[in-house]
């Protein structure tokens, strides 16, 4: 018992930094939620059961577009597809014994943050550490939404701009690491770029949401790439997360 | 045709909460399709990249600002800055650019 506490108290201490940098983020979220018309409290509500920077904004575009619930659902697999492979991973760190409800918990908690700490523990994962992060994290994910949404109303519309491009910051941090580190990679991106300045220039496709637009780019170029370049092991060692799965496996196998 | 918020957000919410929990709880197996293997490991990236541009251009007020922001933001990134500070800097060069079109213009 005392060592599901310690576990605990580490993983609320791991989650502090992610707390701050998620309300940060979350806040741009949020002006984003507001120009789809979402109240403080659906904002919050979203944040916390949806949890996703990529995915959420995906969300509110579909919502801005008054699109048909099917392609929510698609819209958010396709944007939200990196947390199955991450749910795969975590599902090798966990012992066999392991009750479902703490799958079905840590499963829920998946973020990119709240994953890699969880992954990086050596050894088996004690679940109460993810809910430990998750505890601080996700609250703070879910207003840090829900303040976005009020400031979006009360901020003057100068900071209002300036804050909006916060989210695309981190997205860009996020692509830019991956394609320095691989040539490949900064080729897809460029790639990536390209296709969607191209297709959001096409009447053709005007009649396309933003948010279908962004799933059909990514599942073409995303299966061109897999096609043209598919990874080897190797490769994949330079993605954070695969890194520390694979060491896991090998941990297991030993 | 409208559309009830709540269940868009419901809908959201069901689809990335099976996503997330049924690997873990199904599959206990590591994939070894090679084809799906790539795929999953470039989605993010091109998903984050379409995302990205050129909606950035559209997001402040001025298209200029957004096109600085964004060279701002890919130097800062390869430079090895952190995400926050990224997201920071980013801010910074809308407002900043913002204000001296408001001066000059």
């Amino acid at each position: 018992m005392s060592s599901n506490k310690t576990a605990f108290a580490n993983g609320l201490r791991d989650g502090v930094p992610i707390a701050a940098g998620y309300f940060a983020v979350a806040f741009s979220l949020g002006i984003v939620a507001k120009k789809a018309g979402l109240t403080p409290f659906q904002g919050f509500l979203s944040s916390i059961l949806n949890h996703a920077s990529a995915g959420e904004y995906a969300e509110f575009t579909v919502i801005s577009a008054g699109a048909p619930y099917l392609e929510m659902a698609f819209v958010i697999l396709i944007t939200n597809m990196r947390y199955l492979l991450m749910s795969c991973a975590l599902s090798q760190k966990f012992d066999s014994a392991a009750r479902c409800g703490h799958r079905l918990l840590v499963g829920f908690g998946i973020t990119d943050e709240i994953f890699g700490i969880s992954v990086g523990k050596p050894g088996t994962l004690n679940p109460f550490y993810t809910y430990g992060a998750m505890t601080i994290a996700l609250p703070s994910w879910a207003f840090g939404t829900a303040m976005g949404v009020v400031a979006g109303n009360v901020l003057p519309v100068s900071l209002v701009s300036a804050l909006s491009v916060a989210l695309y910051g981190m997205f860009i941090a996020i692509i830019i690491p991956a394609a320095k580190a691989s040539r490949v990679v900064g080729g897809v991106v460029a790639a990536s770029f390209l296709a969607s300045f191209i297709m959001s220039r096409i009447p053709l496709f005007d009649r396309l949401s933003d948010s279908m637009k962004i799933s059909l780019l990514t599942v073409l170029i995303s299966g061109a790439a897999a096609l043209l370049f598919p990874i080897k092991e190797k490769d994949e060692a330079g993605d954070r997360t695969d890194e520390r799965q694979e060491g896991e496996v090998k941990g297991h196998d030993a | 045709m409208t559309h009830n918020i709540y269940l868009y957000i419901l809908v959201a919410a069901a689809v990335s909460g099976l996503i997330r929990i049924l690997p873990l709880t199904l599959i206990r197996r590591k994939i070894r399709n090679p084809f799906i293997r790539s795929f999953l490991y470039y989605v993010p990236y091109v998903t984050l990249a379409v995302m990205t541009f050129p909606a950035i251009l559209a997001a402040p007020q001025a298209p200029l600002a957004g096109i600085l922001a964004l060279a701002v933001g890919v130097i800062a990134a390869w430079k090895g800055m952190k995400m926050i500070g990224i997201a920071v800097l980013c801010c910074g060069v809308v407002f900043l650019c913002e204000t001296f079109m408001t001066f000059f213009a």
